[in-house]
């Protein structure tokens, strides 16, 4: 009797829902930024720049305005001066970046899965890893000149050390449960990588890709500079001669824009690839 | 002085494993015939787990002696799913099987499980529910000899859990494997299996042999008997229970 009144009587909480409904949940992380809101940075400071020039706070002889860069580089295109030299920094670029990927992995594969492997390739990776690229630069003229080899070899063992790290370490970190899960299932060694392992190492080697794509860019300002008649990093060099602020400006522009345009490539990829990710909502 | 064993038995010889010198399974001694359920109940940390992976071929160590063995094809029901999350469902089915000679098993299965619309997906579509069931296709589409079950439906809710008792039944009374469910739920061994045994202290305290008939009843009063005294062997209060 009494634990039926009990049970009847209006739970004191459920007494008042509106206060609990008008209660919103403190966000402790800000809400999901749309992607075109990322430009208001950029686009503010292209703004007080601009602003700056024509007020007169920046000689162009400091710092061109960016509206006279935009010009200079329509101008470079129309009269066919950018195009040779951003084909051949491309071309030295992606060459390396080919080639160090192709490697990067291969010895990831080879450390990550065989015991021999590691114990022979990881130690000079991670040696290779310590040392600046740019360190290596006056061993690479010595034994290959100040030629296109050099530049490339210079690029090419920049861009391996991310992948390589990266899918290495996504090899390494393989889940256990994973393995187990192949073991009982009788898998082959050989089906085990395929269905497995690589699967399992994709979003590290992603990761590793996209340091890389940047990367291979970087290395190559540096390489430019020394004993070139082509590419970007020698427009920009050549106009420091000159005190050509605007090529300057818009050599810098050109990097900016290849470093974000090859991040986007591969984040497509990515997105594609690793679909399996993102398969719930958004 | 060994002879072959039946397809489908299962054997513990003098098993015994320690985790750091600490004794956590001392002379096991089982033999389980083709075609037997058998539930292992225990506390937590009574090493049920680890007789599962033993005889699943999953502990290496060398902090065992004796032998666990069993006999024919063996296939593992773990508590996650572990489907592959790069796979899609069916893919995961047929891993390790031709894919394309398994295929329409595969399919024939999925319709089993009630997921004959997931085929395509992706795991991480699935519900917690879904993921098991079609871990559970997984499994049984290889036709074992021997099915081990680690928990199966422990991270379950017991909706879900109850409609995969069911599920489950079916499906091993079609296939007849033989099976070892480790479970800490002592309703759900009542309802499934022929035999339950009760680990405690490194060894099999109890034995029971559980002539219930299908589909078991809990109201049933050897049901209920059974029942406090599996709880009572596990040390809780069946009056509060």
């Amino acid at each position: 009797m009494t634990q039926q009144n009990t049970l009847a009587a209006p739970a004191p909480w459920s007494a008042t829902p509106t206060h609990a409904e008008a209660r919103k949940p403190r966000a402790l992380v800000p809400p999901r930024l749309s992607q075109s809101r990322l430009l208001i940075g950029p686009a503010l400071l292209v703004l007080i720049w601009e602003a700056a020039s024509r007020l007169g706070f920046l000689s162009p002889s400091t710092l061109t305005a960016p509206s006279q860069a935009l010009v200079t580089g329509y101008e470079m295109v129309v009269d066919g001066s950018l195009l040779p030299h951003l084909l051949a920094s491309a071309g030295r670029a992606y060459t390396g970046l080919l080639l160090g990927v192709v490697a990067g992995v291969l010895l990831a594969l080879l450390s990550g899965l065989t015991r021999t492997g590691e114990a022979l390739l990881d130690g000079l990776v991670q040696i290779k890893r310590a040392v600046p690229t740019l360190a290596l630069i006056p061993l690479a003229i010595i034994w290959l000149g100040i030629g296109e080899a050099m530049k490339i070899l210079l690029i090419f063992t920049a861009v391996l050390v991310p992948i390589y790290i990266n899918t290495h370490a996504a090899l390494r970190g393989i889940d256990v449960r994973h393995v187990e899960l192949a073991q009982t299932l009788g898998l082959s060694r050989s089906e085990f990588v395929r269905k497995v392992a690589l699967p399992g190492a994709l979003p590290g080697f992603f990761v590793g890709l996209r340091i890389s794509v940047s990367l291979c860019w970087t290395a190559l300002v540096v390489l430019e500079l020394i004993n070139t008649q082509t590419g970007i990093g020698y427009l920009m060099n050549r106009a420091r001669d000159w005190g050509q602020t605007d090529i300057i400006v818009v050599g810098i522009l050109i990097y900016a824009l290849l470093g974000l345009l090859s991040d986007a490539v591969v984040r497509r990829i990515e997105a594609r690839v690793l679909a399996y990710r993102k398969a719930l909502g958004s | 002085m060994t002879q072959a064993s039946p397809l489908g038995s299962v054997q513990l010889r003098g098993f015994s494993r320690g985790f750091n010198g600490k004794k956590v399974l001392d002379d096991l001694r089982l033999d389980v015939p083709t075609g037997q359920f058998v539930a292992l109940l225990g506390e937590s940390g009574s090493g049920k787990t680890t007789v599962l992976r033993a005889l699943a071929g999953l502990d290496g160590d060398a902090q065992s002696s004796g032998t666990a063995t069993a006999q024919g094809n063996v296939s593992v029901l773990f508590q996650d799913s572990r489907l592959l999350p790069w796979l899609t469902v069916i893919d995961n089915l047929t891993l390790g099987l031709d894919a394309a000679a398994a295929r329409p098993a595969a399919e024939q299965m999925l319709r089993d499980v009630g997921l004959d619309d997931k085929a395509h997906v992706w795991p991480n579509t699935l519900s917690g529910g879904q993921l098991q069931r079609a871990a559970l296709a997984r499994s049984l589409l290889r036709e074992p000899h021997v099915l081990l079950a680690d928990e199966p439906f422990g991270a379950l809710d017991a909706l879900t859990r109850m409609r995969m008792h069911g599920l489950l039944f079916r499906l091993v009374e079609r296939i007849k494997p033989t099976v070892i469910l480790v479970t800490h739920d002592v309703d759900e061994s009542l309802l499934l299996a022929d035999r339950i045994l009760v680990l405690k202290n490194g060894t099999i305290a109890q034995d029971y042999a559980v002539d219930l008939p299908h589909p078991r009843r809990p109201d049933h009063p050897r049901f209920m008997d059974l029942r406090s005294s599996l709880l009572s062997s596990l040390g809780v209060e069946t009056e509060l229970a």
